[in-house]
């Protein structure tokens, strides 16, 4: 009997978020939970036609699940340029904003909606497909829990399809990075608890006496965020049948609580998860062993413990108590040597292998994210120096710090992982074109390299106009001034966005060609292993 | 896998001897700038607790040897800047009302001064942009009721509108026609129509029996011709411009029981050169005479 229970349960979610959509308290909530019926209906359907009663074909003990990691490759593909696609719309509005279309479309919508894209739907399925392919690979061991991967990633989608229309319709609990509503939290909470369960139970039943270090940063990354997803979202709802719920948590506590999760989702969800990704990928292709075990230890530790404490960095000059805010800058100062030892890692693990960056876009992709990794956790520590975070905060500065961490780190290392695994996973002799990678290697650059000087030219200004003062002790400028003047740079942020998001679509095109079976005419990059392969005259 | 450790050919250094779907590691000690500049900013952040509010107690906090607080620099911040614009306070003081629109520097700064003085403690009734609100008059036409050039502003703001606490207070009070029985229903809604065909409103109309009331009973304090009459306070009624609404309905009402609003005299309590400041901000806005 195939997809029985799975069609059950499915039908019967359907049914109750019918039920809730009828009893709702308010309209929103009435709204999402139809959306959520007719989704989960679709989905009984397409479950009730693929169920069998002849026994399943057995399945071999000793093979990779792969199956839900080609649906996670693609699914990650589709969400970056999803994702990237609602960045440009959103800079965009900010530079032109007649482009927004109240209510649904305005900014105040759209931004979370990027945000959470870019963040929870390319980056979090990414982090979950490479995880699943990784921790197989290095434990020797199949996917522990049978369907468990598979609810995990199905799981994983539908809370970005809860969350995404959940923003559309305005219902938000208005924190950065988790503006969810409780009903979409305690689903994540299941989601995330199989995940672990799954991930943990592989680790269990490795063959390898020793677990790899990947899947160290791995299993932080997984852990550290179902702490802080729980503990940021204790709330208590208005109705069970309404979207609304109030934090637990008042005033100062709740700003704190709120930045000890954001800054730790860029900690372990941006940092810690996509290290593991770089620690498997970048050994592989470039075929080096990785430079040094004990600075993986050292750094992986110091990484964890200090990390955590860094939140305090983003209350700086607020009602936040003084002592916290030193903790906050001491321990972001502190972290700046545990981040680096992630780079050098990466970047030395390519010493004997430094040719390759000539030939081999994919490990030039890696190299870069890399080094921007690098940048922004520099950048990171200097800006949570209260000097400097006086003139750099609330403005473009943190943007332009964000996008190169986002867009040149977590963005460039997950295109790596994916023009690694995706040839592999379909079988493939190799890509259907190294040039296009070439070209969105170049395209991105570009694109992260305008993106960033621009938004620091602009959060520069911005931050000076602020506080600039004329010899009577009034401020200069009216903010709607300091508005103005940034037209200019929001335009140029937008392409910046742009040259990113044509290389993501030349991505996609590339990779989807790739699972087609195809294989590009073309010309070899001079001295690549394809071109050195070529019949001698 | 292998388990012994083995030599990189590359770069001279022993692996650990694990390996991970072909990966290996090298055994290369940490690198020695790395570790330095880790320690480092260690010992940094060590020092700057010590001289910083840093480690949580019970009920308090170390407040750390250089004795730092936020609220001490702001404070600090506020002084220094007081100090550095003490010297305009100093001349507004001194300064005629009337020189001080003169001086252009010392206008500007009175103007920044009392915008910010209006902003939090003027807008809760007359609007952020002085715009006004049915019973708080608009600040930013040329409609007076107690004059607009800058002497009447700075006297107004100083001794408020019927504040009796205030002896010098302006104090004007119209008589409630129908409530005290001085006027008929029908007298109050013919005069009423007549003050409307004065300020031009729906409904007004030019009649000979509301001429004459109004001429036997609101001329003497809102002039013949209706212009109004700034030194009773008494509003113009010639124009579009009617505290408490332009409506039949509404000026009817205001004859039969009036409505008199009441301001503070704010120079007891922002002082004598906030008020100042604030006179030249309102006389700035468009009106003043």
């Amino acid at each position: 009997m195939r997809n029985i229970t799975s069609t059950i349960v499915v039908g019967a979610g359907t049914f109750i978020t019918l039920l809730l959509a009828a009893f709702a308290q308010d309209s929103a909530f009435q709204i999402h939970m139809s959306i959520i019926a007719l989704t989960l209906g679709l989905a009984t359907i397409i479950l009730l036609r693929r169920v069998g009663f002849t026994p399943a074909e057995p399945v071999d003990p000793t093979g990779y699940m792969d199956d839900p990691i080609r649906v996670g490759a693609i699914l990650t593909m589709f969400w970056g340029v999803i994702g990237f696609t609602q960045g440009v719309v959103i800079a965009s509005q900010l530079a032109w904003p007649e482009f927004m279309w109240e209510p649904w479309f305005s900014f105040g919508r759209m931004r979370p909606l990027h945000t959470s894209a870019v963040i929870f739907a390319f980056g979090g399925t990414a982090l979950i497909t490479t995880s699943m392919y990784v921790v197989q690979r290095t434990c020797r061991a199949r996917l522990f829990g049978g369907g468990l991967a598979w609810f995990v990633m199905w799981g994983y989608q539908f809370f970005i399809l809860l969350a995404a229309t959940g923003y559309l319709l305005g219902i938000t609990q208005s924190r950065e990075y988790a503006e969810p509503e409780w009903y979409v939290d305690i689903w994540l909470t299941i989601v995330w608890v199989a995940y672990l369960v799954m991930f943990m139970g592989t680790l269990f039943k490795r063959k390898e006496p020793h677990i790899y270090v990947a899947n160290w940063f791995y299993l932080a990354f997984i852990i550290t965020i179902a702490m802080l997803h729980v503990v940021n979202n204790l709330a208590w709802p208005v109705s069970f049948l309404g979207s609304k719920s109030y934090s637990l948590f008042a005033g100062v506590q709740d700003a704190l609580t709120q930045w000890w999760y954001g800054h730790n989702a860029v900690g372990f969800f941006l940092t810690a998860g996509f290290l593991g990704m770089m620690y498997y990928f970048m050994p592989k292709q470039a075929q080096r062993p990785v430079y040094s075990y004990r600075l993986s230890i050292i750094h992986f530790w110091s990484l964890i413990f200090l990390y955590i404490w860094a939140g305090p960095h983003h209350l700086l000059y607020t009602a936040l108590p003084d002592w916290a805010q030193t903790l906050g800058m001491a321990f972001s100062i502190m972290l700046w040597m545990p981040s680096w030892g992630g780079m050098i890692n990466g970047l030395m693990t390519l010493s004997g292998a430094w040719d390759k960056m000539r030939t081999d876009p994919i490990i030039r992709m890696m190299v870069i994210a890399v080094a921007f990794y690098g940048m922004s956790t520099f950048e990171g520590p200097v800006m949570a120096i209260k000097a400097v975070n006086g003139l750099s905060h609330y403005t473009d500065w943190t943007i332009g710090h964000v996008h190169s961490g986002a867009l040149g780190w977590v963005g460039m290392i997950t295109f790596g992982a994916l023009y690694y695994m995706v040839p592999r996973l379909w079988n493939r002799e190799g890509l259907y074109s190294m040039r296009m990678v070439n070209w969105h290697f170049w395209l991105a650059t570009l694109g992260i390299v305008v993106y960033a000087a621009v938004m620091w030219v602009s959060g520069i200004t911005q931050g000076l106009m602020w506080r600039e003062y004329d010899a009577q002790g009034f401020l200069v400028y009216s903010f709607a001034e300091t508005v103005a003047a940034m037209k200019p740079y929001y335009i140029l942020r937008m392409i910046g966005g742009l040259l990113y998001l044509i290389g993501g679509c030349i991505m996609a095109y590339n990779i989807w060609m790739t699972i087609l079976g195809k294989s590009r005419n073309e010309r070899p990059i001079p001295g690549s292993a394809s071109a050195n392969i070529q019949p001698a005259e | 896998m292998s388990d012994k450790p083995e030599v990189d050919k590359i770069s001279g250094t022993e692996t650990t001897g694990h390996e991970w779907d072909g990966i290996k590691e090298l055994n290369t000690p940490l690198p020695r700038w790395w570790l330095w500049t880790f320690y480092a900013c260690i010992v940094w952040a060590v020092g700057y607790m010590i001289a910083m509010p840093a480690i949580p107690l019970v009920n308090s906090f170390t407040p750390g040897v250089l004795g730092y607080t936020s609220r001490g620099a702001v404070a600090n911040d506020i002084a220094a800047a007081k100090e550095g614009q003490a010297e305009f306070f100093a001349r507004i003081d001194a300064t005629e009302l009337t020189d001080i629109i003169g001086d252009e520097e010392l206008a500007r700064f009175a103007r920044a001064g009392g915008s910010a003085a209006f902003k939090l403690n003027c807008s809760q009734c007359h609007g952020s942009g002085a715009q006004g609100f049915v019973g708080y008059p608009n600040l930013n036409d040329d409609e007076w009721l107690w004059g607009g050039t800058i002497e009447d502003i700075y006297t107004t703001i100083n001794h408020g509108i019927r504040y009796e606490a205030d002896f010098d207070t302006r104090f004007s009070e119209m008589s409630a026609f129908g409530k005290d029985d001085i006027l008929t229903n029908a007298e109050i809604h013919s005069v009423a129509q007549y003050t409307a065909f004065l300020g031009g409103f729906e409904g007004g109309e030019k009649t000979t029996e509301g001429e004459e009331l109004f001429l036997d009973n609101c001329s003497g304090c809102h002039g013949e011709t209706g212009a109004g009459d700034i030194y009773q306070g008494a509003p113009a009624l010639n124009n579009a411009i009617f505290q408490y609404a332009g409506s039949l309905d509404a000026i009817v009402s205001q004859i039969d029981t009036p409505q008199h609003g009441v301001m503070p005299a704010w120079g007891e309590k922002l002082g004598d050169v906030t008020v100042k400041q604030l006179a030249v901000y309102v006389h700035s806005l468009g009106g003043g005479q």
